[in-house]
């Protein structure tokens, strides 16, 4: 079992080089949320060479639509959501400076390659622990696309926020090794 | 003369409102068994820490009235209706959809229904529900509501096999489906199939045997032992909780079958994600 890696928003290129699939991480600070639709926003922004609503170089997207917000909570359940849908633009956001991705399942091969160029990693949430989740998020505003509701761009402030690493800057694919280990024929 | 059992719109409304926040907020006992005691017999560290995640996440949903999963889902109803039962104060399908509505406004749960499969847009309070109604005798209604997450919904498969691919036809389609869907449905999944009936009615089976509580046997011996050796062919994947390895998968399988045309062979698999939230009401004389 691996140890617990501390982490702390921004990233350094020296901070991802020692992570490794398997890693347990606890991400304290500043995480940024975007899911479908604030990725296709995005990636136009990027195409028209426009600027970004935030500054993305060495921060941490988390693909995630939080349930409404109860009275008295900064969020509401925040589990993540698929990673394959934001394949098509993380290359692009990757190449803008962006470090690390948070979600569940696999990335697609162009993405794996696209993290190996930049140094980025991504990171692997538990799919359905929404309700723990959202007791390590202590902040939550809007920084971008309030229109968008559920799928609004949002700054998180967050408190040992739990993820495993699924893709290092190697090149290996905790989905895919993690897999052929424990089967069994 | 019979006197019929009078049950009004507004217990219906009230009733199907509380079972929205239940569901979303408190996963049954079954479920917290199968978790736990996947906790125990998993051997990949990385996927015993996800057992671990899941129970603290259902404690902390529990305690706090919050929703276990941000996908809230789907409001699939089944509702089995006494023969003797004279429903009061409006129609039966309007008081559903009603309680869906107040049980996703008042529970702060995210509205996931969009109007038009094709436009797209959100209606904005969860409903229409998908309601499956069955007449029964008797003098009561039973509702059951499972909050069915799109991401699981999505990896479900139906196959129209011939009588010719039998019941390895039926295991490898089952197998198969589980490994297409890979870490999607967010495992440890919980897998429904039916086997059998016709197109459309396979699939209403598979989502049934979900109703089942997890780790009860089925009553047909010979459909036993098929769960039994789907799940241990679904295990064998190594696909793991959450998709990053481990010994399992899936959480049960569950199987219906049902007579159907000597041309067909028809297999459904409808996928359930470890956030299995499904609770039962019921309305009326019963005993």
């Amino acid at each position: 079992m691996s140890n617990i890696i501390h982490l702390k928003p921004p990233l350094t290129d020296d901070d991802v080089v020692h992570l490794t699939i398997g890693d347990r991480v606890l991400i304290s600070g500043i995480i940024y949320t975007a899911r479908d639709a604030a990725h296709k926003r995005l990636a136009e922004l990027i195409d028209q060479n426009k600027e970004l609503p935030f500054d993305i170089r060495n921060q941490i997207i988390y693909y995630v639509g939080p349930s409404p917000t109860q009275p008295g909570r900064p969020v509401g359940s925040c589990g993540p959501t698929s990673s394959y849908r934001m394949d098509v633009y993380t290359p692009r956001l990757l190449e803008k400076g962006l470090k690390a991705t948070i979600g569940k399942g696999n990335r697609s091969g162009n993405v794996i390659e696209a993290m190996k160029h930049y140094k980025a990693v991504y990171f692997a949430a538990t799919g359905g622990a929404a309700a723990l989740l959202s007791k390590r998020v202590k902040k939550a505003e809007v920084v971008a696309y309030k229109d968008l509701g559920a799928e609004a761009i949002m700054r998180f402030e967050v408190e040992d926020f739990p993820v495993v690493v699924a893709n290092d800057i190697y090149g290996n694919d905790l989905y895919e090794k993690g897999v052929a280990k424990y089967q069994r024929k | 003369m019979v006197t019929r059992t009078r049950i009004s719109t507004s217990e219906i409304i009230e009733k199907v409102s509380w079972l929205c926040r239940d569901a979303n907020f408190n996963l049954n006992a079954d479920v917290l068994d199968a978790l736990s005691d996947s906790y125990e017999a998993e051997g990949s560290p990385v996927a015993k820490e996800v057992f671990a995640e899941l129970l603290e996440n259902a404690k902390i949903a529990r305690e706090c009235q919050m929703p276990i999963c941000q996908d809230t889902g789907v409001a699939v109803v089944f509702v089995d209706v006494g023969e003797n039962v004279e429903i009061t104060g409006g129609h039966l399908y309007e008081a559903i959809h009603g309680g869906v509505r107040q049980g996703y406004e008042k529970g702060f749960l995210r509205k996931s229904m969009v109007a038009d499969p094709l436009n797209r847009t959100n209606t904005g309070d969860n409903t229409p529900a998908i309601i499956h109604t069955e007449l029964i005798p008797g003098d009561h209604i039973k509702i059951t509501l499972m909050a069915k997450g799109g991401g699981c919904e999505n990896m479900s498969r139906i196959a129209m096999l011939t009588p010719a691919d039998g019941r390895e036809g039926v295991i490898h389609f089952v197998v198969e489906t589980v490994k297409m869907a890979k870490a999607n449905p967010c495992p440890p999944i919980i897998v429904g199939v039916g086997i059998g009936g016709t197109f459309d009615y396979a699939a209403l089976l598979a989502k049934k045997s979900l109703l089942r509580p997890l780790g009860t046997k089925h009553a047909d011996p010979e459909t036993a032992v098929l769960e039994q050796e789907m799940l241990e062919r679904v295990n064998e994947s190594g696909i793991g909780a959450q998709g990053l390895g481990g010994w399992i998968t899936a959480l049960a399988v569950h199987a219906e079958r049902y007579p159907c045309h000597i041309a067909s062979l028809p297999v459904a698999v409808n996928i359930e994600c470890h956030a299995h939230r499904v609770k039962t009401v019921v309305l009326g004389n019963f005993q």
